[in-house]
């Protein structure tokens, strides 16, 4: 989903990047003061960023005959919310910008607004509405990360088709164009991403039940009730009750 | 193996089929080049729609070789996994201390010195 170097035109890049700007100020603001009040957050901090930096590392083979990779920024969206993944989606970003040329300096705003931004809340959003439906806390993981996954290839899509119409079919001509590219590339990849995401999920519950109720992703008494057994059966699903009342309770 | 560990096991070997299902079907037989990046077929697809463009911006470093761009790849990839490796290894020792502990004051409650130590995690 990179958009690589210098392939925006500069009022294109210009724009996203005074589009993602405010996000990720937002979301350096959100994420001192996550550290500040809760300093044992750092830690899980470190690991939704972590996560990013494995998975984006990953490129793996598609159905469409290219390669490409998961972002792994719905995890740290479900987890933080979305603001917190603007700072470290960016902070992946700028590494791979930098040492990797994957990407570029002249396209981070476009890629960060993709995948830092869009992607996260997307993500997230689908997560929340998914968890009020009722359906367990796995699936719900499962759909966050694979729209957070999509959404940002779709982006990048548009972005490219907004920058470089098609001389015969225009906008929607070069849409389709792109979207082919990255789109239909990352369905597969993005199912990955969702069953990567619900697997580091499984082992939060299974070991950090208490920073998981504190920021609402667990509801407080079930998780209490689970941790005084000391199992590590809780497999999530039996948390499923409505998300609204874990997040009153924890904040 | 327990329960748990059947589950995410399971879904360890379904990212791996989705990953080598398409090599082992040759999708990308009918490409000059099979399992190229994206990001590479987007400015190939670029040039096709505006062939006059021309990139106004270079990286500032690029690594020399594919070899050493797979390792900084790797690099990327290693750091996150130690990261997380860190973050799940210091949980598991942290629980493990309070269960030993939670054992250690009752079976030595008469014990004067069982130190009722309260370690929050």
């Amino acid at each position: 989903m990179h958009i690589a170097e210098g392939f925006l035109p500069p009022a294109h890049a210009v724009a996203w990047g005074v589009a993602s700007a405010p996000f990720v100020v937002h979301g350096a603001r959100t994420l001192t003061r996550e550290v500040r009040e809760h300093p044992e957050s750092t830690l899980l901090l470190g690991a939704s960023g972590a996560f990013t930096f494995v998975l984006s590392a990953l490129k793996l083979p598609s159905v469409t005959g290219s390669c490409s990779h998961p972002t792994g920024t719905g995890l740290g969206a479900i987890l933080f919310r979305p603001p917190v993944m603007a700072v470290l989606g960016t902070i992946t970003l700028l590494f791979q910008a930098l040492l990797l040329a994957h990407g570029g300096l002249t396209t981070l705003g476009a890629n960060v607004f993709s995948m830092a931004v869009v992607g996260p809340w997307a993500g997230y959003g689908v997560y929340r509405l998914v968890r009020r439906s009722g359906a367990p806390l796995m699936v719900a993981v499962f759909c966050g990360a694979f729209v957070a996954d999509l959404s940002t290839y779709c982006v990048t899509s548009v972005q490219l088709a907004l920058a470089f119409p098609d001389p015969g079919s225009g906008f929607l001509g070069a849409l389709g164009k792109f979207g082919s590219v990255f789109a239909v590339t990352q369905i597969p990849l993005a199912v990955s991403e969702g069953l990567l995401t619900v697997l580091v999920m499984r082992l939060l519950v299974q070991s950090s039940r208490g920073e998981l109720t504190r920021l609402g992703v667990l509801v407080a008494g079930l998780g209490k009730k689970s941790a005084g057994t000391g199992s590590s059966t809780g497999t999530g699903s039996g948390t499923d009750a409505g998300p609204g009342t874990g997040e009153a309770v924890a904040r | 193996m327990s329960r748990n560990a059947k589950i995410n096991s399971l879904l360890l070997l379904l990212v791996a089929v989705l990953a080598v299902v398409p090599l082992v079907f040759g999708l990308g037989d009918h490409k000059e080049e099979p399992f190229a990046g994206a990001d590479a077929e987007a400015e190939v697809a670029i040039t096709e729609i505006d062939p006059d463009y021309e990139p106004w911006f270079s990286p500032l470093y690029e690594p020399p070789s594919g070899e050493i761009e797979s390792a900084l790849f790797a690099l990327q990839a290693a750091i996150g996994a130690g990261v997380l490796a860190y973050y799940f290894g210091l949980r598991r020792g942290r629980r493990q201390g309070a269960e030993r502990e939670r054992g250690t004051s009752t079976t030595a409650a008469d014990v004067d010195d069982a130190a009722p130590a309260g370690s929050g995690a």
